[in-house]
């Protein structure tokens, strides 16, 4: 008989985040998640960088770390090769993330480690009081912007895509069920999985993510995705997507003879990820915000293949201890 | 024939193979120093090799050297100057030649000495020998690339793998011209070629051409030199280098302890080898991942040191430069972790393949905050096994990082190395929180005999724990920026790094009544004894106090140094031991002599320097 968790066995400390801070939000839906994944809580390793959302570990009742700038998927690297059994999770914001930590971010998806990395995407630096982040759309006015930024931002997805991630899903901080879904898919996902969480920063990007950040927004203006159901979207569920060309197109269901028959079924295990993709890409007017499990495409994971090799190898050569090791080598005697 | 040779009895030899970077030089030297230590000689090897992957053939800059020292005693250094130098063609003869005795043999492949290869190394005539006045009587020249062409020709290789075999012709010519067993070569190179078993045939039908060619042709003119064997401490002994010491000694020590080896890296000059030789041992557990950056290579080891390894991370000093940041948040947060740095020429990129001790004060202090550290500097190629076994042992007993200091000069040498037994090895016991302290415990909680912190490794039940970055408060652990605590953490820190047993420093010579302390520290210990010896051997009285561990200081240090009318550190950086000892040593001034050419001291030159400061 397995132990159950509750939410509360993984709650530790009073948050120290702004009042109405998307990160409080988060936090309760990430010990949910935890109890309801139920691994527990000294079995598992929280670890994020530096940031505001980075203090995320000290509210957590596992082991963790909160450690330096832009580090965190490095560091949770390690964590996870020295020690497979180990549920290990990565917490960063936008900067810590993929500006500071953008290198560290691109290889954990590549090597594709089994880590649970979570972008909690706000679009700012709040800690630093206000600078515009590699998220901030381009003309983003902030403290180190007053004339607006010159430059594009980083869309995760895309970054997360190119560097071969196999499982990438998003959700909204205030939309507790969608975030403890894709939580609970990243845990069963074995390798690298991204969430992407739209966190609103109330002190300096209030309203960021506003189209989406309440319920009746996100039935206008997001699609939850799930894999084998067909992309339909809207308060009644009245508008849909299909292909068209080398890209998506919204369409109404009734209208021009467009059935359900006809909207696109999501394929979350598709090997190729272009309609993946363009799907994580989509924005707002003209699309909805693709929301819940993008991609989730199972390969070899760096951790087991690491301890693969390594017992491999220990079946194959004969020496297994330092002594052993020492006659291998070419030697001679001193009398 | 055979009864005109006349054999000259020689307590040391050196032999300097070089050519061009292609040419297989470092083969032959390792072949030619594994088959004098199976006679029971005591070796030092000395690898030059140039930054370039591989220069314009026969140019100069594309010369590659490696210098063996075999003797019947105990060798200390590669040597200053060799006894034979193996020229494979004219850029060689042109840059190595003053690394040459005034005697010395020389041995030359006179195919490579044609017009083009004269111009290709700045010669300004046809006679190179002359240019640059060597007496032709002490030159072999042979025209070796036409004789392994004619060795080789039924063998069916291709023409371009019958010139790789030229290293093989000289190094036949220098087993005969020390009189060693070809039998030990054949070996070797059946060993390493087990794959090729042509290979290895037509490598070691060169070698006894090439031994064959300088009995028969030579023995009449030339003086066959043998190397007896002294005095040896018995047991079993095979050649390592310093980096392959540097990585037994951290498989030895996570055996001690029980814990998986851990190794997050990045390929840097010279110390790439560590991670080479670790990447072998997946049979005994090792873990090695090379990562994306340096910065990530000492992270991901932090990790790896959280979640119950033991973790090491290596480089060379722009790496440290990089993994500072990390390195300091093992010191806050007080985890077990060995950090390498193989230190080369700097600053910056520097002089990647070259030596030097210039990193000392950046590890010591090139970190932000008060940053406590314990540094350790091994002191030969052999010396980096048990320096790394310390390393380890002082990182996993005292929750602290700890840097172990070699340098491009004793990693890449070699020396006769005595299996260690690792039963003889003391005892790595990291502090686990003991279960009884389940409810009670918090992760700065010290214990009181060392000030040093529990580990609680992610596993156990009712431990759970958050470590991190931010400053903690000293009982409870959570984050605190209370004025006195910081200060009273910050004091625990030093304390406990203060507080850690090292050796005490030994004085070598003339302990009571030297005239002159010679101090240095790490891989130049060899070049500083031998200087010492040649000294008292001529006479003067000398002392040698040299220094393994760096920080913390061995107790006795201010009384030894204290002890000699007049001390000199000598150092191959601007002065930095120097500067570190006047600052822990009150009133401490010393001589200094300071060199930073990239390449090992010179015996001769420091008997000099020395002679010259006990004269002043």
């Amino acid at each position: 008989m397995e132990t159950k968790y509750t939410a509360q066995d993984y709650k530790k400390g009073q948050p120290r985040w702004c009042p109405g801070c998307g990160d409080h939000f988060f936090l309760a839906s990430l010990h949910k998640a935890m109890a309801e994944i139920g691994v527990a809580p000294h079995n598992v390793a929280v670890i994020s960088g530096i940031g505001c959302s980075s203090r995320l570990p000290h509210y957590m009742n596992t082991y963790g770390m909160n450690t330096i700038h832009g580090r965190a998927a490095a560091i949770a690297t390690g964590c996870k090769v020295a020690n497979p059994e180990l549920s290990v999770w990565q917490v960063s914001g936008d900067g810590d993330g993929l500006a500071i930590g953008g290198n560290h971010f691109i290889h954990a998806n590549r090597r594709n480690i089994n880590l649970n990395m979570i972008l909690l995407n706000n679009r700012i630096y709040g800690l630093t009081k206000g600078q515009y982040s590699p998220t901030s759309p381009r003309g983003f006015v902030s403290k180190s912007s007053p004339y607006g930024t010159v430059e594009d931002p980083f869309r995760p997805a895309e970054l997360c895509f190119g560097a071969r991630g196999r499982f990438f899903a998003r959700a909204v901080a205030t939309d507790a069920p969608g975030t403890v879904e894709i939580l609970k898919a990243a845990h069963a996902h074995k390798g690298a999985s991204v969430c992407e969480i739209m966190q609103n920063c109330v002190i300096f990007n209030d309203g960021t993510h506003d189209s989406i950040y309440n319920k009746e927004g996100r039935a206008k203006n997001a699609i939850y995705l799930r894999h084998g159901q067909p992309m339909v979207f809207g308060e009644n569920n009245e508008y849909g997507l299909v292909q068209e060309g080398f890209g998506l197109k919204v369409v109404k269901l009734g209208e021009n003879g467009v059935t359900i028959d006809d909207i696109l079924v999501h394929d979350a295990h598709c090997e190729d990820n272009t309609l993946q993709l363009k799907l994580a890409l989509m924005e707002g007017p003209d699309y909805p915000i693709a929301l819940g499990v993008i991609r989730d495409v199972e390969a070899p994971t760096y951790d087991e293949a690491v301890e693969a090799q390594i017992e491999e190898v220990k079946a194959k050569k004969p020496y297994h201890t330092f002594e052993e090791l020492l006659l291998t080598n070419d030697t001679w005697e001193v009398k | 024939m055979s009864e005109q040779i006349i054999v000259k009895e020689r307590d040391e030899v050196i032999v300097r193979f070089s050519g061009d970077s292609g040419d297989g030089m470092q083969l032959a030297g390792n072949i030619f120093s594994t088959v004098s230590a199976t006679v029971g000689n005591d070796i030092c090897t000395f690898p030059d090799y140039p930054a370039d992957i591989r220069a314009p053939q026969g140019s100069l800059t594309g010369v590659s050297g490696f210098q063996v020292h075999i003797g019947s005693g105990k060798v200390y250094t590669p040597g200053d100057l060799c006894d034979v130098l193996v020229a494979m063609n004219a850029a060689a003869l042109k840059t190595q030649y003053r690394y040459a005795k005034p005697d010395a043999t020389i041995i030359i492949d006179t195919d490579s000495f044609g017009a083009a290869d004269l111009k290709k190394a700045a010669f300004a005539t046809e006679d190179p020998l002359a240019e640059m006045g060597i007496d032709a009587d002490r030159v072999i020249a042979c025209p070796i690339t036409q004789m392994v062409k004619d060795c080789l020709a039924g063998s069916g290789m291709e023409p371009k793998a019958v010139l790789k075999c030229r290293n093989m012709f000289a190094l036949g010519l220098v087993c005969w011209l020390f009189d060693r067993d070809l039998n030990v070569a054949f070996n070797y190179l059946r060993e390493k070629f087990a794959k090729k078993p042509a290979v290895a045939e037509a490598n070691i039908s060169v070698i006894q051409a090439g031994y064959d060619y300088g009995h028969n042709t030579h023995s009449s003119a030339m003086n066959v030199y043998r190397v007896e064997t002294k005095h040896k401490v018995p047991g079993r002994y095979m050649d390592i280098t310093g980096n392959k010491a540097t990585a037994y000694g951290f498989i030895a020590a996570a055996e001690k302890a029980g814990l998986k080896l851990y190794l997050g890296s990045y390929p840097i000059t010279p110390a790439t080898d560590v991670l080479h030789e670790l990447s072998k041992h997946k049979s005994l557990g090792v873990t090695t991942v090379q990562c994306e950056d340096e910065i990530a290579g000492c992270a991901s080891a932090v990790g790896a040191s959280f979640a119950g390894a033991l973790a090491v991370t290596s480089t060379s000093g722009p790496g440290i430069c990089l993994k500072s940041e990390a390195m300091n948040l093992a010191v806050i947060m007080e985890l077990p972790l060995v950090v390498l740095d193989v230190q080369r020429g700097g600053p910056a990129t520097g002089l990647p393949t070259k030596s030097e001790q210039t990193d000392l004060l950046q590890v010591l202090f090139g970190r932000n905050g008060e940053s406590p550290m314990p540094v350790i500097a091994a002191t030969s190629p052999t010396d980096c096994f048990d320096a790394a076994y310390m390393a380890c042992k002082i990182a996993l007993e005292h929750m602290t990082p700890v840097v172990l200091l070699t340098d491009a000069f004793i990693a890449n040498g070699s020396g006769a190395f005595r299996l260690p037994n690792l039963a003889e090895y003391a005892a790595i016991n990291p502090p686990y929180v003991p279960e009884e302290l389940k409810g009670s415990w918090t992760p700065y909680q010290r214990q009181e005999e060392n000030g040093v912190r529990y580990w609680a490794v992610p596993g156990r039940e009712g431990f759970q724990h958050i470590l991190g970055g931010l400053e903690k408060d000293n009982k409870t652990g959570a984050i605190s920026t209370d004025p006195e605590n910081h200060d009273l953490m910050t004091r625990l820190r030093q304390q406990k790094i203060d507080a850690i047993p090292v050796p005490d420093l030994e004085v070598e010579g003339d302990k009571e009544d030297a005239d002159v302390l010679i101090v240095g520290f790490g891989g130049t210990y060899g070049h500083l004894h031998a200087a010492m010896d040649e000294m008292r051997a001529a006479g003067k009285k000398v002392a040698l106090a040299h220094f393994k561990y760096i920080n913390p200081l061995p107790a006795n240090t201010a009384e030894v140094l204290r002890k000699y009318r007049k001390v000199v550190v000598a150092e191959q950086n601007g002065g930095q031991l120097a500067a570190w000892l006047r600052m822990k040593v009150d009133g401490f001034a010393p001589m200094q002599y300071n060199e930073v050419k990239g390449q090992p001291f010179s015996t001769n030159q420091l008997i000099a320097v020395f002679t010259k400061m006990m004269e002043e």
